[in-house]
């Protein structure tokens, strides 16, 4: 009899089950445990219980959070709790003797940056870490999903995590993009069709002649916001792009072994006749550019598009829903998006700060300059994209624009190292969550992708990027 | 971790659907210690606007959250649970929690129940009529109950079920699984070898 035709998540889950408990919890094996600056809590459960960290080799750590981005010197974080966080991830990773690319290391950045570019991140492998974005790293064909920190204590200490199997969910992408469209504008595409909770309890599968002609960069980015629509974890089969991409990385495998994994990797993807729990799909042949009104990155519509009126509202909780969005964001209904006007310009994040989102935003930045009274940022997401992208000269052009060029880290995407926008200012931003306060007390955040967050930095509002490339 | 058997409390109906970590607890209180009282950053920022619910007296002494879908999405971070924990919360009832919020919650000793959407929004409803109303969890028996009696049977994991009653921590339980870890570690060496 032929075997069962599996998915791409089954296959990974199947090979890291430890032990199975008749109520379906399982036990999976974690092959690479990412760390960043948020772990104090985690490492000081350990020390509660006497416990010390299980596989150092299997662990990885950069401070990304609490790090200040002006400079690479922890005395300028000007909040001291703020400089402990990032102090006792090197005190903590140092003591357990697990693997730490510091502040002062050309190769810090954004974990999510860091991992994938240092070949950490493989086919195949189960990676966890205490941050939703984790989801990111599915990208390579992994199995990748964000803990929190009594979860991060348990992976220390055990090397393991217990699990409830998630479902499946195929979402099927095809159509060739238009120019100045991207992944980010996808996945805001897909987020808006499906809602912020539309992928909760499943594993989500990227498929399609769209996703296979995507770079691993832009894969990142359809990933990286898996957990923006509920999901688990995102997940897209290794191919040609992926171990390219790979190829010659620091930690990947090399020589005979590469020759070997890339064999192995090979068979990880989604047999012919597989089942999935739920299938999506969407045509993005005719997608526009995108951008968040609200504070749900369910709240999306193209740029062409309105202020949407909350009276149109299906029904009274949603009209409430949108009446409490407007007046957070300070938006009144029926304002073509493109009349929106912007104080900042934040384009960074574990969403969109590799080398071909700095090199998208610096083609619609060249020869342009910053609105004024718009304060606009570039975030590298690690050191090793912000000297590729200064090889290429990109940083000239954005400095030339009056853009600020920073050192890599989170940032402005959730203001945790004091990097944040004022009250009442309204930012476009390239980050991955529109929420309520995000990017600090009152702050105001319209999510787009990096061509489109230049093009709102040179016009100072919200602005339909292929008008500026043409 | 405190036992979670039964609770009879006053549910706070927060109609709103996505509440995410963020709002539940703001980014800047994430470098605070555990031995903060996290209650006093719950709803932080959310709670400057005089209209939300979570402010008015007679939500006070609140034990058990009703919101829409999505509750808890968003960020990973624990601190949400805490902050819930710490200012008297033990449950939350909603259609659908963020995945690593309701992880998380089982953790701490907060009970994540998911109801139908439309018994969610019936308990609203109802929490919207009389203010202050008390709902009754019972765990053993995984029902939430109605003030008229009316019964309501949620799902929970069996194992995480067992950890709750028992006041039981997760990492204590799989360090006694190690030899079954070993063996596929050395399962794992084999095959690299």
């Amino acid at each position: 009899m032929a075997e069962v035709p599996r998915t791409l998540f089954d296959k990974i889950w199947r090979r890291h089950v430890v032990q199975e408990r008749d109520d379906g919890r399982t036990l999976l094996y974690v092959d690479r445990h990412l760390l960043q600056d948020g772990s104090a809590p985690a490492f000081a459960m350990l020390r509660q219980r006497g416990l010390v960290p299980r596989s150092r080799e299997r662990s990885f750590a950069t401070p990304d959070h609490y790090i200040p981005t002006h400079s690479r010197s922890l005395a300028d974080v000007r909040d001291p709790e703020a400089a402990m966080m990032a102090q006792a991830l090197a005190d903590d990773t140092a003591a357990a003797g697990i693997p730490m690319f510091g502040v002062d290391d050309s190769r810090q950045g954004i974990v999510h940056v860091v991992a994938p570019e240092q070949g950490l991140s493989q086919p195949g492998l189960l990676i966890v870490c205490g941050d939703s974005h984790t989801s990111t790293h599915g990208a390579v064909g992994a199995l990748a999903f964000g803990i929190g920190a009594s979860e991060v204590a348990h992976v220390l200490a055990t090397q393991t995590i217990w699990q409830r199997r998630p479902k499946t969910l195929r979402i099927t992408i095809a159509g060739a993009l238009g120019n100045g469209v991207s992944a980010k504008d996808v996945i805001l595409a897909v987020i808006a069709k499906i809602g912020a909770a539309g992928a909760a309890g499943h594993a989500i599968e990227y498929a399609g002649a769209t996703v296979r002609a995507l770079s691993m960069e832009s894969r990142f980015t359809l990933c990286n916001m898996s957990i923006e629509a509920g999901a688990r974890a995102g997940m897209i089969a290794p191919d040609e792009t992926t171990f390219a991409y790979l190829t010659g990385k620091p930690f990947a495998p090399q020589g005979e072994a590469w020759d070997r994994a890339v064999e192995a990797w090979r068979a990880l993807r989604s047999d012919d006749g597989a089942r999935f729990d739920r299938e999506v799909s969407l045509d993005v042949s005719t997608l526009e550019p995108m951008v968040t009104w609200g504070n749900s990155p369910e709240d999306a519509l193209p740029i062409s598009g309105r202020v949407p009126d909350p009276e149109e509202a299906p029904d009274a909780d949603r009209r409430t829903s949108m009446q409490r969005a407007l007046a957070y964001m300070g938006l009144v209904p029926g304002t073509p998006l493109e009349e929106v006007a912007i104080d900042r310009v934040f384009i960074g994040s574990c969403t969109n700060a590799r080398i071909e989102d700095l090199r998208s935003a610096a083609k619609v930045v060249a020869g342009r300059h910053v609105a004024k009274g718009v304060a606009a940022w570039v975030v590298p997401g690690s050191g090793l994209v912000k000297a590729q992208a200064e090889r290429e000269g990109l940083d000239r052009i954005f400095a030339d624009a009056g853009f600020e060029w920073r050192f890599a880290g989170c940032s402005m995407c959730l203001a945790t190292n004091g990097d944040r926008v004022a009250p009442g200012e309204r930012c476009a931003s390239t980050s991955n969550r529109n929420f309520v306060g995000r990017q600090g007390p009152g702050s105001r955040t319209h999510l787009m992708s990096p061509a489109m967050a230049a093009a709102a930095a040179v016009t100072g509002r919200l602005t339909d990027v292929r008008a500026l490339l043409t | 971790m405190e036992p979670f058997v039964h609770l009879d409390a006053v549910a706070l109906p927060i109609a709103r659907p996505n509440v995410d970590t963020d709002q539940i607890v703001p980014a800047r209180y994430l470098q605070k210690p555990r031995s903060d009282n996290f209650g006093d950053y719950l709803f932080r920022d959310v709670r400057e606007d005089p209209a939300f619910v979570f402010n008015q007296e007679r939500y006070r002494g609140a034990r058990i959250v009703v919101a829409e879908r999505n509750f808890g999405c968003g960020s990973s971070r624990e601190h949400a649970v805490w902050a819930l924990y710490d200012h008297g919360f033990r449950a939350a009832i909603a259609p659908s929690f963020g995945d690593i919020f309701a992880s998380n919650a089982l953790k701490n000793g907060f009970l994540p129940i998911v109801l139908p959407a439309a018994t969610v929004a019936q308990l609203l409803a109802h929490l919207d009529a009389h203010p202050g109303l008390r709902l009754a969890v019972d765990l053993p028996r995984q029902v939430v109950r109605d003030p008229d009696g009316t019964e309501h049977t949620f799902e929970v994991d069996a194992f995480a079920k067992h950890c709750l009653l028992e006041g039981l921590d997760e990492i204590s339980y799989t360090l006694t699984l190690m030899p079954a870890i070993e063996a596929y570690e050395a399962r794992l060496s084999k095959d690299n070898g």
